[in-house]
């Protein structure tokens, strides 16, 4: 081969590479990203039925039932709230009246199943789509609010 | 009074890092031989004048002195002693505190092992690193100083988080810190080449030992991280692709590639640009990673209470020092030259292969972790990157890279015949295929991406073997036995070696793991079972306890194979006092071949519980591929050439002197 054909086909090998590496790496993201919903974007039917999404904001009091690991409970941004289920052992800091984002499908009446339930490593903590869930809502001037304005503020 | 003297140390050292930056340049550029000189004495008193602050801060933390607003934050009377210890970089003011003594460190050993530069280099790469040192000191003084009083001070403090109470926070950041700091070194090399123009295969030889030690460190970090958390969260997972563990990936992947696009350059001469720019993003990875952990963008057990203002300091740092780093890099490049040819098939070829598919593997880290940032930062909707994007993009990127691993070794520099490679590689090949079919055929049920990963490992161990019996198979001329040719071999090549065989462990692993691992998660009452294979968990109740600063609840669970008694497991759900969080120890059973893990869920009578009972084939292999890996890379690091290089060096100098 000429060094010059040599030098196209290297180029040539580089950029089919490049564009399978691309197209692949573009096609797992599109089909892998999680969106988020509130529950008020829930109720206004805003969330894809039978497709993976998040959905966070605070457990609602006295909604937490345990049968075995069968669990169900109901994730409130204090407008609108959504039943969610989930099978399996809950994260430590899960807690009624704390912040939790969980991620599943929803199904056709309405109710969440839970694939993960988030609730992060710290007591104080708020994860930030229940703060923004709760934000979206409208509920920055109740107790609520400045709840989250001191659990994001400091540990 | 301590805690003032640690800030006023900080603060010296932040002139002295001016010093170090401006003036060994400056003699450098110019060619003045007193002001390059300064650069070694400023960089060893930087390193004393941290170590000093860094001493003051434990002192605070182990005499309890809650005036110190993070002491208070991050430690309690209650702690034990070596948790105070850690406590240190418990927190984001000390784990900057930790990050510099790091740089410093590094700036020390550069100035003690590099004697044999000339002196103009040296005086460059101190005074890169003096940058970095300069905009850390900044950093810590102007947002983040671990020396902040409390006033009042505070009775007790708040107690390090009960999840960061644990060994592997003595030694997993400070693992990880030297791993991703050391690249520094790398990056100052590149740096310094490019300042002066003189870009060649010595240059590669020097910073070549300095890649290998940090990626080592890193590699090291990154593993005893990745243990923790499965022994801690109490679920089992050993990886989360959390965007705080990519910002750690990330710099490993690129310093990956940078090690091997390093071997060619000191080898043939090649790659230079290519090399120059890995060991820039290797370190500018390290360093967004540093911003994404610490400037609050991101929430994970790993990032603490943050401060927009930290966040935008660190942002600007980074600009400074990516943009001026590929600002220069454009500007000398041209003078670099592009070094040797090579075909397309040679050991460059498959070293390239390697490069590119790393950087890409790299490069889909960055978009998973950064694209859903920049989506919430500029409003556009929160979304979250999750575990099967990174595995669908990881395999077929990974499996190319771990074929070429079989291949690249045996392959010539320069100019490589693929009909010969294909000759000398058909039995490794039909070997392989045998010997992972067989496997396949002896498990319990046949999954095409376990045959596949076996397929791989195997044909790593057997191209590597191959590859060693082709250097020390006795050869007619020669009389020695394949035993005293093994030890005539270079340490290098066998860390080479045993590096690879550490991957093929890792991905045995990871394979088995996920192809065979079993979960379940369980209501359990006394006296109740769990079959799981040959093991049966026997169910025996929940005690109560107290440790030295929580309270427990302690399960019993006992473990039968094929109803003989194995052993007792006892998983804790504990309550630490003063944060009052919950905390899950898993009991673990650790084996060759496999994990046995119970851990506590919740109560849900007066007796039952729910239970989490699993059982993972191989998981421990992931991380003793992982010591395989580091220890390849310390037996690299031992080789001859580094030493006689050495002591040549020291005779020329001596030479000088005489002279």
């Amino acid at each position: 081969m000429k060094p010059r054909s040599k030098r196209f086909a290297w180029i040539l090998l580089g950029l089919v590479g490049l564009s399978a590496a691309t197209a692949l790496v573009l096609n797992a993201f599109q089909s892998n990203l999680v969106f988020f919903f509130t529950p008020t974007q829930i109720a206004n039917k805003e969330a894809p039925v039978g497709h993976a999404f998040r959905v966070g904001g605070l457990v609602e009091q006295g909604s937490l039932h345990r049968h075995g690991t069968e669990v169900s409970f109901v994730v409130s941004d204090t407008v609108k709230s959504i039943p969610v289920t989930y099978v399996g052992i809950l994260p430590d800091l899960f807690k009624e009246g704390k912040g939790v984002v969980a991620e599943g499908q929803l199904d056709d009446q309405g109710l969440f199943h839970a694939k993960q339930v988030l609730a992060k490593h710290d007591e104080n903590y708020m994860p930030p789509e229940a703060a923004e869930a709760l934000k979206q809502a409208g509920a920055m001037n109740s107790k609520i609010s400045k709840s989250i304005v001191t659990e994001s503020g400091s540990r | 009074m301590i805690p003032e003297f640690g800030h006023f140390a900080l603060i010296v050292c932040l002139l002295l890092s001016f010093i170090q930056v401006a003036v060994p340049i400056a003699g450098a550029q110019t060619g003045n031989i007193a002001w390059m000189r300064i650069a070694r004495p400023t960089a060893r008193v930087q390193f004393a004048l941290v170590l000093f602050a860094f001493g003051c801060l434990i002192y605070s933390f182990l005499t309890n002195d809650f005036s110190v607003r993070y002491v208070a934050m991050t430690s309690s009377r209650l702690l034990p002693i070596q948790y105070k210890v850690a406590a240190v970089w418990g927190g984001h003011e000390g784990s900057i505190l930790l990050w510099l003594l790091m740089l410093t460190f590094w700036m020390t050993a550069v100035s003690i092992f590099s004697q044999h530069l000339p002196e103009s280099t040296l005086a460059r790469i101190l005074g890169v690193m003096g940058f970095i040192s300069l905009g850390f000191l900044l950093f810590i003084l102007l947002t983040s100083n671990p020396f902040d009083r409390l006033i009042p001070a505070a009775d007790d403090g708040q107690d390090l988080n009960p999840l960061l109470q644990d060994p592997g926070m003595v030694f997993h950041p400070p693992m990880l810190y030297m791993g991703y700091v050391g690249f520094s070194v790398a990056f100052a090399f590149a740096i310094a080449a490019l300042l002066g123009g003189d870009l060649d295969a010595a240059w590669a030889r020097w910073s070549r030992p300095w890649t290998t030690i940090a990626w080592v460190f890193l590699t090291v970090g990154i593993c005893l991280g990745s243990a923790w958390a499965y022994y801690t969260l109490g679920w089992g997972g050993w990886w989360f692709w959390d965007p705080v563990e990519n910002a750690s990936f990330m710099p490993w992947l690129m310093g990956t590639a940078l090690m091997h696009s390093l071997a060619v350059t000191e080898k043939r001469g090649g790659f230079k640009f290519w090399t120059v720019l890995l060991a820039i993003f290797a370190f500018s990875l390290s360093l967004l990673g540093t911003f994404l952990v610490r400037s609050g963008v991101l929430t994970s057990v790993h990032a603490f209470a943050s401060d927009p203002k930290r966040g935008v300091f660190i942002l600007i740092f980074l600009v400074v020092v990516i943009g001026g780093s590929l600002s220069l890099f454009a500007w000398r490049a041209p003078k670099v030259g592009l070094g040797g040819r090579f075909s397309m098939v040679s050991r460059e070829s498959m070293l390239l292969g390697n490069n590119v598919l790393f950087a890409a593997a790299a490069g889909s880290v960055l978009l998973g972790t950064l694209y859903p940032l920049f989506l919430d930062a500029l409003g556009l909707g929160k979304i979250s990157v999750g575990p099967p994007y990174f595995d669908t993009v990881f395999v077929p990127v990974m499996a190319p890279a771990l074929f070429l691993m079989g291949v690249g070794p045996l392959a010539r520099w320069k100019e490589a015949s693929l009909p010969e490679l294909a000759i000398r590689l058909r039995w490794a090949a039909l070997v392989s295929v045998l010997t992972a079919l067989g496997l396949t055929l002896i498990t319990s049920h046949f999954s095409i991406l376990v045959a596949f990963g076996l397929l791989l490992a195997i044909w790593i161990v057997v191209t590597a073997g191959f590859n060693l019996w082709s250097r020390i198979r006795p050869l007619p001329d020669s009389n020695l036995h394949p035993l005293q040719r093994l030890k005539g071999l270079p340490s290098s090549y066998l860390g080479m070696l045993v590096a690879h065989l550490g991957v093929a462990v890792f991905v045995v692993g990871i394979t088995m793991v996920k192809g065979y691992e079993v979960e379940k998660d369980v209501q359990m009452d006394l006296g109740d079972i769990v079959e799981i294979g040959p093991y049966t968990f026997k169910f025996k109740g929940v005690s109560e306890g107290e440790g030295p600063n929580y309270r427990f609840q302690r399960g019993d669970v006992d473990i039968l194979r094929n109803g003989e008694f194995v052993r007792n497991m006892a998983p804790e759900k504990r309550i630490y006092l003063v944060q009052r969080n919950p905390m899950t120890n898993a009991a673990i059973d650790t084996g060759f071949l496999r994990d046995l893990y119970v851990s506590l869920g919740e109560q849900v009578g007066n007796t039952a519980w729910t239970v989490r009972v699993y059982y993972k084939p191989f998981v421990d292999w992931i991380w003793g591929g992982c010591l395989l890996m580091a220890l390849g890379g310390v037996l690299a690091l031992a080789d001859k050439r580094y030493r006689i290089e050495k002591r040549n060096s020291k005779v020329t100098t001596q030479n000088e002197r005489t002279a």
